[in-house]
Parts: structure tokens; C-alpha cells; sequence
């Protein structure tokens, strides 16, 4: 019951997102994608070929573009989506044993979420605030000038908040 | 036409040659993995590179336009070098097992390794490992074979229109897939085969009976019996070095029992079969009503693509089953019971020059009662195997006849094999079941014979005057059915052949081959209707006895029940 | 106050709108009205440009510079403190949103302009601060540690420095910068006040698009995106070419890490940005634009959408105009994450729905671009010049710089740099003068290394090449190249060969996966850099063997990538390891043949120690061992046993007493 809840909801999420498109074509494809990932926090297989049928795309072609952009996801974040900035200016500055310290206190690797669902973990490029290197994003919040000591207080604190929430 | 240099040689080049297009035509070669004829550069492969006078990096001669005057250089060291370091590069990648490959001593990658002298393993590092892809019944995709050149993504796209794969990912993590990287057994797929053709390794291949077929003769206890397909015989020939279209048909019967069939059929005279069927249902749906324009559904390849993309038309679709699934029914019903063999003995193989046959006789509808019409496919490429494997050479052999327990056929049923020829047969055989009068000696098939993708001719069957079109390549069919449906385009009776060609050039044919001998396929077929007295289906008198001894009258119940079929929807993404 | 273009109805002789236009709007915004006298309506527009310019203010007037660093630093926070500040106090306050001036470093900036005073600029104002910095300047004192320096005015100067005097800005010159940081980004009528959309104006009404394109050709203006081509000479080859529709493109996929100053600009002054697109498509006769902006600056994406609605409001966008004929739509398109994108024919194939895979040119972008039709694809830095070059004219523009570089040059500077954030500095300025004079050199005493400009397709700048020109050819002489404007500044404690394998690792990661020698080359080019760095006891088998084999092959591996590949990005992908093995081949053989990495980066090359003075036996790091090299019991001191260690680094992270020793 639940499940099919969950469908319905996501489905309509979907609707909404391609009624947004009416009579749309194949250089709406990316735009598209990114308002379903928006509305739905990734990718699902449903949505894909949705998106295809409404722009009489072969789902192989959406599924060939969808994975060709770092910014898509194929799953669910975590509830503390943590992207780490690994530019230049973030590398200098030590970004590395920053991810090492992410990597060591969660469990996971870039690209996983962990096993309770509360921490996801994503490498980006640069999200350009070189000038407050290394730099860190939660949920699209900026941390500046981050290092393994203060990543561990970090996500101490994300899991009070989330405690707190529960 | 100006002229460029090409180490240190003038030659003739046109205005809009490519590079690669004027070394060609100078017979200069320089090695490619990812071009394709007529279609536009990807520039993928880089194995073309030359230097070009004035150019600061090497140049893809695939990609780069001629100017006049402009000085090549196509084998310096410094090219020479690039290409063979990029062959590394792939080698790194690669499985190393050539040994054990389908595409060993046929493999594009290996000839190339070999031509440039690659003798070290200068080049080491991870190799990215992905799962084989065997979900689907005709084919095999290996990702640690692929090298990426994207033929088979262009192929499915530009040729066929069907996109099942494209590229996956990116960077070194970029592969060939399908949609959400399922099995190509539930893609839109359908089992063409024309990616086996452009791909220069054994990353796609068919799904292989040969063993299936090795063991049936072997068990003892079966009744194995083998049809082989119009387009088979004047095309297995190339792979035991006789010219292109030689028709071997004699010695390839004499081949197959000698490996131990016992029975040798030619697929030919079901296609006669299938012409009587199909013309009496055109017949009907012209003069009773019904769906128009009828859709010919030999090529189970585009009949699938018609349940996927053209739900709509189904109906439109000739309900006749192909001359492969037609023979095996015959075979199960009539000739084992006449034979006096219990139906569940009988192992029917079929030779075809096609890929997608493999997965019309696991259509569940070609079963009855549990006896699959067809149990086994062999591509003509696999055939050639178990004759060599047999120690068999064909040009030692002397020609046999096939088997006849149902008769001759006529020549109309072999020009099944070629692009046009269903249609042909076909309008023979419904001129004469409408007026009672052969097709106008008049009537000239020109208009519907050769390569041409989308063919048309005006046909006057009685008092009226049919428009009937043929289509090769699904891209052309694509656009034909578009045209259709928009109403820009009248059409009585399509033929449409998944292969552009036809099943002369189907997936399962030698690999390697170019557009002449094609061609010359295709004229052996024409030879061979024109030196053959019996030219129509309905003149065949095995046919006719056929029809008086089991089967009825064409569309009677028995057709009914087994020589035609249905369609499914299918939802695919 | 009303806006200026509602002041534009002034009386019923006025009656400008994007339906009816005007060609002299862009001056009757800022002086009008121009076609008819009227005192009153003239004295309004006369005072509301002024209140624009704020060159005096009638309330304390507080900028709080909130760009993306600026937030990254807390800025909303100190932008809340101020308004809990002026209510606490009851006190009536301006507070204004600018983007960022360029110091990143000092953020969160803040400015405070007092009625009859100059705007004064202050640094590192986190929220806590607040209160006591309001309550000092209104008091009159200027705090002194956090003051950066005054703006010049009209006003009575405080005895406090000038912010133009200021060694982060004196040796500046900011045309492309000009605004930012001082204007808020999102008003348009701002950036009239400021002289905005007079060189679209005068573009439309003066110049034949041909013109437009000889006079930026003669500028010497070159794309500043990297490769440095003439952007007239670009913009020649499409408006040649025939066809029904063309297509400009602004790139600003700015997607070099390290890298920040379109977004910056884009932030900090959008409408610069939209004028520039209007003068180019207009010279290459394109009525329709996209903006290409990465999906990860979304502060960027909101700032240059306002503009474009605001000046397709204000009819500097849309049909007609200025009554010129030229129309023109913009059209924003987020990238979805690919470095790659940034090449121009990928970039196109995103924008139309496609995998961001470049294709072979020719046929040029010029010729055959967007949809088939001719394209030109312009750097939102190239494009944001456009404004003030038509201001100035060619030839002043040209005086600018080096014989072949004309203008000024953006750049980011991070990385171990005591001031880091965005410069613009003209042509011809020295690196040494970017680094040491405007960046303040390295900070903690450590010695300069190098600096790595032009990203992942760049090189490195030596010490002994600080002195090297900012010019597009110097640059390329020393093995680098102009780029799109990252400069990170490495000390001692930086790993060239960790600089090269972390270049390489982005690119491997970006490539496309299209053409084989960039795939697959990159790939075992990481491969060998990443054995490098790998301790022989992580070694199983043949792999020191291999190890050398790589080595050997690195060079020529280099140059066949560079020969080869399809794009731009495998052309280059090469470069930074080119680059340090030119300057720095000593590290890379101390790395493979004394296996140690003395800038102590390399963490498997490097010996491990505890400090038994400093352990106090808490176990955490034997616990946190995954090789089980530690050895010790509770409360007494740790030790590692070397046989054992695999060299992973974990336990300097771990301890907390600062007692495990790397060298």
C-alpha cells in the first residue's frame, strides 16, 4: 500500500515535471532530466523512460546521457548529503585527507550512502570557492576551509540535528 | 578534382573528398577501426592519423577535408608510431585471449597488433572487467573485447533505427549498453545482428548452436534434420575462398549429410509456401477488406520492430509465419507423420543468414504442444564452422540434391533472399490467384531489384492498380511507415527486410565483406530465377500436391493452425 | 523611488516600451528624458541615478558582499546580525547585497557608508563582530584591524588608507571587475546608473555589425577562455558564413578547478554579461543566445536569469531593439557536471540533448555549429569585455597590454597564497607581481614552489620564471599557457608529482571515454604516476618492475596522447605532466629512485614514528591500523613496526595528541 503510496506520489512528481514541456524535443532532454532529479532526488529507471516516451527518445539515449553528467544519480541521497570540493585549491589545501577522514569516520565511498541512510558522500570538480579552500558542501550548505578534525565535528553535528529531529 | 600529395606522390583528389576518401581511392591504406562507409566521421579511433604539412598535431584522415595542394605524410615514423602506441593502449584493455575467441584470425584488433609489429607488453594496468551479456538468444556481447569505435551504436541508429545500445558512463568507465544497462534480451533489440558485421572484435557475436547441433547427431536417438535458407547458398561460399554469389547449393547438401543430417531441405520451397499464403491473404484483404497495405513478416527482426515501435500496424502485418518457421512446421506435422517418426524425435536445424531467426524459434508461439517448430539455428558463419570442423573443404565436394519428400521449389522462392524478392514472388502468384493470368510478362521488376534502400512500383493486378513499395534497413522502413502514417505516402503491399539488402546481407553472413560482393550476391540470385523454368509458387506442382495431400486450400484451417501466427505489444523501453 | 523605466512614462509625450521602441532608451534612462523637455521628470531621473551611484547616501548604508565565497564565509549570517543590529538600536539602514569585490580571503565583507562619508570597506566581519564594528563607525571610529580602506568620494576622507592603495587592489585594473563587489548585481537600474548598455546602444545605432567585427579584431581583444584566439577574427568566420539563423553561445562552464572568475562576474555584475552577448550576436547576426552555466553555481544561474528578464523588460533584449532591427532571445542552459563541456563542439552536443562527446573539427563551430547552423562560442570573461571595449574604443583598448595580449586578464588566484580571491590585472603584468605584490606571497614562511596556471590542460610557473609576462605567448614559451584564468600557488609542502597525478586523475575522470589515446592513455598515464607514490611494501609481484617500465614510457606515452587525441582536453591532458617533469624531473626521480617524497605529501613513501614523549597510550591508532603495525598496550607509549606498515597515513590522522611523526 505504502509502496504503491510512494509510486503515485513520484509519478505525479513526474507529470508535473513534463507538463512543464508540452510538445518539447530531444535539446530539452538535459534540462528535463534535471527538474525530475530536482523533484525525485535521482533518477529512477520509471522516470527515465518516461522522459524518452515524451520526447520519443530511445531510453538507451536517455540512459546514455544520463550517465554521461556527473550530476545525476541513480539512487536516493542520503539525509545529509555531503559533497566535497576537489579542485585545485582544494587539493593544495589538503581536500585529500579530508575525504580520507569523510571516508574513514562514514564508511562509504564517494558515491555510496551509508547503511542507516544519513550520509551520502559525492566528489565535485570545483564548485568554485577557491578563495575558501578546502570546501565542503551539506546539503548545498558551504563549509570553508574545512580539515579532518572539523569534518568529524561536522557530521557529529548533523547526526544531533538528526537525533534531535527523530 | 585537385591535386594533393601524398608522400611524395600527386594524386587525384574530388573537392569533398575526406583524406581517407582520396588514399582509398589512390589505394593508399591506412588502418581504422571506427569509420564507416557512407556514414558521417566519429573521429574515435585515431588510427588514421597522418601528418599534414602546416598541421601542429597529427590529423583523423577520416575527418579531415582535402584542400588542393595539401601534403601528406601517411606512414612516418612519428604516425607509424601513434597508431601502434594506440593499439597498445587497446591491448592493454583487452582480454588476451584470442585463442578462445570467435573472432580469431577474423578480428580486426589482432590483424592490426600484428601488422604493427606489437611483439612487447609495453603498456600494463588495471583491465576493467564487465559481465558478459548472453541473455539474448541470438547474440553475445562481450565488454572486454569492446574497443569502443561505436559502429554498433551507429549501426542501431543510423542504419536500423532502433537504438537499443548506446554509450554508457564516461571516461574509462564509459561501455556500450543498453537502457539502465539490462539484458539485451529484454532491450529493444531486435536481433538483427548488423552490429556482429561492423564489429571489429569478438565483442559481439552470435549466441552460438553449434554445439546444440553437434550433440543431437551425436545423441543417436534424434532425427535430425536441416533447412538451409535462399540467401545461404550463394554466400557460403566466400568463407571456403569461391567468389562472391557463387551458388553452392549442390555441394552444401552434400556437405550437410556427410556431417550427419539426415534429411537436407531447402528453405526455399517453404518460402514458395509462404508465397501462396501471403499472396491468397493480400488477395483477401484487397478483395474482402482488411487491414492495407499488408506488411510482409518474413524478417522476424522487423516484425519485432513493428510489435515495439509500430504497435498500431500490427494488424497490417501478414499473419503468414516466415518460410524458416513455415518449413518447421511442415516438417514436424506432415513429414514426420509421413515418415512414420514420432514429432518429439525429430531435431529440426535451420541454416540461416540471419541472426533474429535464433529468437523467432523461441517465440512461444512457433511451439505447439510443446514441439518447438525449429529447435536450432545455425548462421551460414556457424555452418562454415561445422564444415571445417568436419574437415569438410566444399570446393572437393560434388553436388547432391536436397531432399525432396515435399517436392521442388521454384525459383521465386529463392529470390526470398534478396531485398525485393518476397514482394516479387509474392505479386506473381497474387496477379494469378486475382485475374487467373500470369503477371504481365510486361512487368518489369527492375523498379523493386537492387540495393536501392526504399523501392516503389505500380502494379496492375486485374482492375486495379497496386502501389506497392519494398524497404531495406529499418531506418528506411522507419521512414516508409512515417510517410504512411502521415498520409504522405499510399501503399497497397510493403515488403520490408530488417538487413539492408536482404538476407543476402543478413547478420549472420560472412563477415567482412564489401558493398560489391553484395551485389554480386544478389545478381546470383537473379541469375538463378532467370535460368530456372519454374518461375512462380503456384505453377510448383509439389506445392500444389502439398496443398491437395495435407494442408487444404491456402487460408484453409490447417494453414491456419500452422503455417500462420500471431503478434504481441511489446513494451520495451 | 520609482524605477527608471517606470519614470520612462514620465508624461504622455514619453511612452518607451519593449513594444514600442526607442532607439535613444539607453540614454534617456540615464539623462532623459532626451526627446522633449521636462524639468520635473528630468530632475527626478537626475536624483534617482545619483541615489543609484550612492555617492551619498541619507541613511547609513551597510554591503554585505554575498557571492558564493562570500555566503561560504557566513555572509548571510553577518547580513542577519546587521539587520538584528539596526532593530536592537532602532537605527533605519540600507542593507545591500553586493556580490564579491575579489578578496575572497577577507570575507565576509562588509561596507559601511554613513550619510555625508565615504563607503568604507571592512574584512573578515563574521556575524559576532557586527555589532561592535556598527556601533564603532557610527561613533566615528574606524576599527583598525578589521578596515581594509575607504572608497574614494566626494566626501571629507577619514585619516584611514584608501582601499585603491590597498596592496591587494593598487596594482589592479579592473575593467571587467569593475563592478563587482560594488553594485548590486541584481538591480539593472544599478548598472544604467553606472553607465550600462550605452556600448550596446552605440554598437546598434552607430556601427554596421561588419564594423562590430573589425573593431574588435583591431581591439587585439582574444578569447579568454584558454585558447586565446581573436574573438573578431572568430566572429568573421560566422557572419561570413550564409544562413538563416545563427547561434551565439556563452560559455560559462567554467569548469577548470581552480577556477572562478566567471562566476564571479557573473555574480557580481550579470548585466555586463548580457550587454557583451547583445554586441556579439548582433555582430555575428545571431538572434538567439544561450548561456551554457555549470548547474553548480547556482547563485550565478539566478543572478544572470533576473538579468535577462530585466533587460528583456527594459527592451535591451527581445524584439526591435532600440528600434535597430535586432533582435534578440537568451536562453539559459545549466550544465549537468562535465568538464568536458567546456570544449566547443561538446558544449553544443549538451545543449542539444546529447552526450557532452566532442566531434572532429573541422567543419568549425563558425560553419557548422549549434543545430547545423553557424556558431560562435564566446567565454563569458571574452564577453564581458565587449561593454567596456566599445566605451573606450579599439584603440585606447589596445593600449592596454603586450604586443600580442591586449587588455586586462582575470584571474583566481588560491591556493598557498596569503590573499586569495579574484584579479584582474592588465596584460604584460608580471606572475611575480600577482603572487608576492597583489596575493602577498606565501604565507607561514613557507618557500614558493610553483603556481599551475591553466588547470589541467596548463603548466607550472617555476620560480625562476616569475618574472614571465601575463601574455598568451610568454606563457606558452615556458610550458604553460594563459588558460582560463586558475592560478594556484604551491609552497614547499606540495608534491609536484601529487600535483601531476591529481591532474591526471580529474582528466582520466573527465575524459569523455570517445577517443582511444585520451581513454585509454590518461588512464595508464595515472597508472604509472600512481606507482610512483606506492611503497614497495604495497608492491606484490612484477610491480617495481613495471613500475620503471612505466617511467621509461611516460614521455612518449605523453606525446602520442598529445598527437592524437580528438579535443582540446586529450591535446593537453599531457601538459602538467610535461610540465613538472620540465621544472621538476629532480622530485620525480627522487620519488622513483631514493622512493621518498620529501615534500612529505606521498604518504606511503614516508617512514612513520611515534613520539613517546607526546603518545599517551590511547590505542586509538593500533585500533585504527589496518596493517596491525602498532604495537602497545593502554597507557603507555605506542610503536610502529616498520616491516608491518603499509604507510596509510591513518594514524596522523587519528592521533589527537599530534604524536605519530611522518618524513
Amino acid at each position: 500500500m505504502m509502496q504503491n503510496d510512494l509510486q503515485t506520489a513520484s509519478t505525479s512528481r513526474i507529470d508535473a515535471v513534463l507538463a512543464r514541456h508540452p510538445g518539447a524535443a530531444r535539446d530539452s532532454l538535459i534540462p528535463i532530466l534535471q527538474e525530475v532529479q530536482e523533484a525525485q532526488g535521482y533518477l529512477s529507471e520509471d522516470a527515465m523512460k518516461r522522459v524518452g516516451q515524451h520526447l520519443k527518445l530511445p531510453a538507451s539515449k536517455v540512459y546514455g546521457v544520463a550517465t554521461f553528467y556527473n550530476q545525476f544519480r541513480f539512487s536516493a541521497v542520503g539525509q545529509f548529503h555531503i559533497a566535497l570540493c576537489r579542485g585545485t585549491a582544494c587539493h593544495v589545501k589538503g581536500s585529500a585527507k579530508v575525504l580520507d577522514a569523510l571516508k574513514l569516520a562514514l564508511k562509504i565511498e564517494p558515491g555510496q550512502t551509508t547503511k542507516d541512510g544519513m550520509f551520502s558522500l559525492e566528489i565535485l570538480a570545483c564548485i568554485g570557492a577557491c578563495g575558501l579552500a578546502p570546501a565542503m558542501l551539506v546539503n548545498g550548505e558551504t563549509y570553508a576551509n574545512v580539515t579532518p578534525d572539523s569534518v568529524r565535528a561536522i557530521l557529529h553535528d548533523c547526526r544531533k540535528r538528526s537525533a534531535k529531529n527523530a | 578534382m585537385s591535386n594533393i600529395e601524398v608522400n611524395g606522390r600527386t594524386i587525384e583528389a574530388q573537392p569533398e573528398d575526406t583524406v581517407l576518401a582520396a588514399l582509398r581511392r589512390a589505394g593508399v591504406r591506412i588502418p581504422t577501426l571506427c569509420a564507416m562507409e557512407n556514414l558521417l566521421p566519429s573521429g574515435a579511433c585515431r588510427l588514421c592519423v597522418v601528418e599534414v604539412e602546416g598541421q601542429r598535431n597529427l590529423v583523423p584522415a577520416c575527418a579531415f577535408p582535402v584542400t588542393p595542394g595539401m601534403k601528406i605524410k601517411t606512414h612516418t615514423p612519428r604516425a607509424v608510431k601513434a597508431r601502434k602506441t594506440i593499439i597498445e593502449l587497446l591491448l592493454a584493455d583487452h582480454p588476451d585471449d584470442c585463442l578462445y575467441c570467435a573472432r580469431n584470425n577474423n578480428c580486426d584488433l589482432q590483424r592490426l597488433a600484428q601488422e604493427h609489429g606489437v611483439r612487447a607488453r609495453r603498456i600494463h594496468g588495471e583491465k576493467i572487467r564487465r559481465p558478459l551479456d548472453a541473455s539474448s538468444p541470438s547474440l553475445v556481447r562481450d565488454p572486454d573485447k569492446c574497443v569502443l569505435c561505436g559502429r554498433c551504436v551507429r549501426v542501431c541508429e543510423e542504419v536500423q533505427a532502433v537504438s537499443a545500445i548506446d554509450f554508457v558512463g564516461r571516461g574509462s568507465k564509459t561501455h556500450i549498453g543498453t537502457a539502465f544497462d539490462e539484458g539485451l534480451n529484454v532491450s529493444s533489440c531486435i536481433h538483427c545482428g548488423q552490429c556482429v558485421h561492423v564489429c571489429p572484435t569478438g565483442a559481439l557475436t552470435e549466441q552460438s548452436h553449434v554445439e546444440d547441433v553437434i550433440q543431437a547427431i551425436a545423441a543417436g536417438d534424434k532425427h535430425v534434420v536441416v533447412q538451409h535458407a535462399p540467401a545461404v547458398s550463394v554466400t557460403i561460399g566466400e568463407m571456403f575462398g569461391l567468389k562472391s554469389g557463387a551458388d553452392v547449393a549442390g555441394v552444401l547438401t552434400a556437405a550437410l549429410r556427410r556431417i550427419g543430417f539426415a534429411k537436407v531441405f531447402d528453405t526455399s520451397f517453404a518460402a514458395d509456401l509462404t508465397v501462396m499464403e501471403e499472396a491468397s491473404e493480400l488477395a483477401e484483404r484487397l478483395t474482402k477488406g482488411g487491414a492495407l497495405p499488408m506488411m510482409t513478416s518474413c524478417s522476424p527482426g522487423w516484425v519485432k520492430f513493428v510489435e515495439q515501435f509500430y504497435p498500431k500496424l500490427i494488424p497490417n502485418l501478414s499473419t503468414c509465419k516466415s518460410p524458416q518457421q513455415m518449413m518447421g512446421a511442415v516438417i514436424k506435422a506432415f513429414y514426420a507423420k509421413q515418415a512414420g517418426i514420432d514429432p518429439h524425435k525429430v531435431f529440426s536445424v535451420s541454416i540461416m543468414p540471419c541472426t533474429a531467426k535464433k529468437f523467432e524459434v523461441s517465440r512461444p508461439e512457433h511451439s505447439r504442444d510443446g514441439v518447438a517448430d525449429v529447435d536450432a539455428v545455425l548462421t551460414t558463419r556457424e555452418l562454415a564452422q561445422l564444415i571445417k570442423m568436419h574437415g569438410i573443404n566444399l570446393k572437393e565436394l560434388t553436388p547432391e540434391g536436397a531432399d525432396t519428400p515435399f517436392g521442388e521449389r521454384s525459383s521465386a522462392g529463392k529470390l526470398f533472399g534478396a531485398t525485393g524478392g518476397v514482394m516479387e514472388a509474392a505479386l506473381r502468384t497474387a496477379h494469378f490467384l486475382v485475374t487467373g493470368k500470369e503477371l504481365d510478362a510486361n512487368f518489369k521488376p527492375t523498379a523493386i531489384r537492387g540495393l536501392n534502400g526504399i523501392k516503389e512500383a505500380k502494379v496492375k493486378v486485374g482492375d486495379k492498380e497496386l502501389t506497392v513499395a519494398v524497404a531495406s534497413g529499418l531506418k528506411n522502413a522507419r521512414t516508409v511507415l512515417d510517410q504512411m502514417l502521415s498520409g504522405e505516402r499510399h501503399v497497397d503491399f510493403l515488403e520490408v527486410m530488417t538487413c539492408p539488402g536482404g538476407c543476402i546481407a543478413g547478420g549472420g553472413q560472412p563477415l567482412g565483406v564489401p558493398l560489391e560482393a553484395i551485389r554480386e550476391r544478389m545478381q546470383a540470385l537473379y541469375t538463378i530465377d532467370k535460368e530456372d523454368t519454374l518461375r512462380t509458387a503456384h505453377q510448383n506442382p509439389s506445392i500444389q500436391k502439398l496443398y491437395k495431400d495435407f494442408l487444404g486450400k491456402p487460408l484453409g484451417e490447417k494453414s491456419h493452425h500452422l503455417l500462420h501466427t500471431h503478434y504481441e505489444v511489446r513494451d520495451v523501453a | 523611488m520609482r524605477s527608471l523605466k517606470e519614470q520612462l512614462t514620465c508624461c504622455t509625450k514619453c511612452s518607451h516600451s519593449p513594444e514600442k521602441p526607442c532607439r535613444d532608451l539607453a540614454k534617456c534612462l540615464l539623462d532623459g528624458p532626451v526627446c522633449h523637455t521636462h524639468p520635473e521628470a528630468h530632475e527626478e531621473r537626475r536624483k534617482s541615478v545619483q541615489a543609484l551611484l550612492r555617492t551619498d547616501v541619507d541613511r547609513p548604508t551597510v554591503y554585505v558582499g554575498m557571492g558564493t565565497c562570500g555566503i561560504g564565509a557566513r555572509a548571510d549570517r553577518t547580513m542577519e546580525a546587521v539587520q538584528h543590529w539596526a532593530e536592537t538600536r532602532n537605527i533605519e539602514v540600507d542593507r545591500v547585497a553586493v556580490a564579491c569585490i575579489g578578496l575572497c580571503s577577507a570575507e565576509p565583507l562588509v561596507d559601511i557608508q554613513l550619510p555625508g562619508c565615504p563607503r568604507v570597506s571592512f574584512q573578515k566581519v563574521t556575524a559576532d563582530k557586527v555589532e561592535a564594528l556598527l556601533d564603532d563607525v557610527l561613533a566615528g571610529k574606524l576599527s583598525s584591524e578589521l578596515m581594509l580602506g575607504q572608497f574614494r568620494s566626494q566626501h571629507k576622507a577619514y585619516d584611514a588608507p584608501f582601499l585603491d592603495e590597498h596592496p591587494f587592489f593598487k596594482p589592479q585594473m579592473r575593467w571587467v571587475l569593475k563592478n563587482c563587489g560594488i553594485i548590486n548585481p541584481t538591480s539593472i537600474d544599478e548598472y544604467i546608473a553606472h553607465g550600462g548598455y550605452q556600448a550596446l546602444s552605440k554598437t546598434l545605432l552607430t556601427t554596421p555589425p561588419q564594423d562590430a567585427c573589425d573593431l574588435v579584431e583591431k581591439s587585439g581583444l582574444r578569447g579568454r577562455g584558454g585558447g586565446g584566439f581573436p574573438a573578431g577574427t572568430k566572429w568573421k568566420f560566422a557572419r561570413k558564413t550564409v544562413s538563416e539563423q545563427k547561434y551565439l553561445i556563452c560559455n560559462a562552464d567554467e569548469g577548470d578547478p581552480g577556477a572562478f572568475m566567471d562566476r564571479a562576474v557573473i555574480e557580481g555584475d550579470p548585466h555586463r554579461l548580457v550587454e557583451g552577448m547583445a554586441i556579439a550576436a548582433y555582430a555575428i547576426g545571431a538572434r538567439k543566445a544561450y548561456v551554457y552555466i555549470r548547474a553548480e553555481y547556482p547563485l550565478a544561474i539566478k543572478h544572470i536569469r533576473k538579468a535577462i528578464d530585466d533587460a528583456k523588460a527594459y527592451g535591451f533584449l527581445g524584439r526591435n531593439i532600440l528600434d535597430s532591427g535586432f533582435d534578440l532571445e537568451i536562453v539559459i542552459k545549466q550544465g549537468a557536471g562535465a568538464f568536458v563541456c567546456g570544449e566547443e563542439t561538446a558544449l553544443m552536443h549538451s545543449i542539444e540533448g546529447r552526450r557532452g562527446m566532442p566531434r572532429p573539427r573541422p567543419p568549425f563551430p563558425a560553419v557548422r555549429g549549434l543545430f547545423g547552423k553557424p556558431t560562435v562560442i564566446n567565454n563569458v570573461e571574452t564577453l564581458a569585455n565587449l561593454p567596456h571595449l566599445i566605451d573606450i574604443g579599439a584603440e585606447q583598448f589596445a593600449t592596454l597590454g603586450t604586443k600580442s595580449s591586449k587588455g586586462t586578464k582575470v584571474f583566481a588566484l588560491s591556493g598557498k597564497v596569503a590573499r586569495t580571491g579574484l584579479v584582474e590585472v592588465a596584460m604584460g603584468t608580471t606572475m611575480r607581481q600577482i603572487i608576492f605584490d597583489i596575493g602577498g606571497g606565501v604565507p607561514n614562511g613557507k618557500k614558493y614552489k610553483a603556481a599551475q596556471i591553466g588547470g589541467p590542460s596548463g603548466g607550472c610557473i617555476p620560480t625562476e620564471h616569475l618574472d614571465i609576462d601575463v601574455d598568451y605567448e610568454s606563457l606558452k614559451q615556458v610550458g604553460a599557457m594563459m588558460g582560463s584564468g586558475g592560478l594556484v600557488v604551491m609552497d614547499e609542502s606540495t608534491c609536484m608529482v601529487d600535483v601531476a597525478k591529481f591532474f591526471m586523475d580529474f582528466i582520466q575522470r573527465e575524459s569523455c571515454g570517445k577517443c582511444i589515446p585520451c581513454r585509454e592513455g590518461t588512464r595508464r598515464m595515472l597508472e604509472i604516476l600512481t606507482a610512483l607514490s606506492r611503497s614497495r611494501r604495497n608492491e606484490t609481484g612484477t610491480a617495481a618492475l613495471t613500475r620503471f617500465q612505466g617511467v621509461m614510457n611516460l614521455t612518449s606515452l605523453a606525446e602520442v596522447i598529445r598527437d592524437t587525441s580528438l579535443c582540446g582536453l586529450g591535446q593537453t591532458a599531457s601538459n602538467p605532466v610535461l610540465s613538472t617533469l620540465r621544472y621538476f624531473r629532480h622530485e620525480y626521480e627522487e620519488h622513483v629512485f631514493e622512493r621518498h617524497c620529501s615534500a612529505g605529501v606521498c604518504k606511503e613513501l614516508l617512514h612513520y614514528t611515534i613520539d613517546a614523549n607526546k603518545c599517551t597510550g590511547c590505542t586509538l591508532c593500533a585500533k585504527k591500523c589496518p596493517s596491525e603495525a602498532i604495537m602497545g598496550t593502554l597507557k603507555t607509549p605506542h610503536y610502529i613496526v616498520e616491516d608491518k606498515c603499509i604507510g596509510c597515513g591513518t594514524c596522523v590522522d587519528v592521533c589527537r595528541k599530534d604524536a605519530v611523526k611522518a618524513a
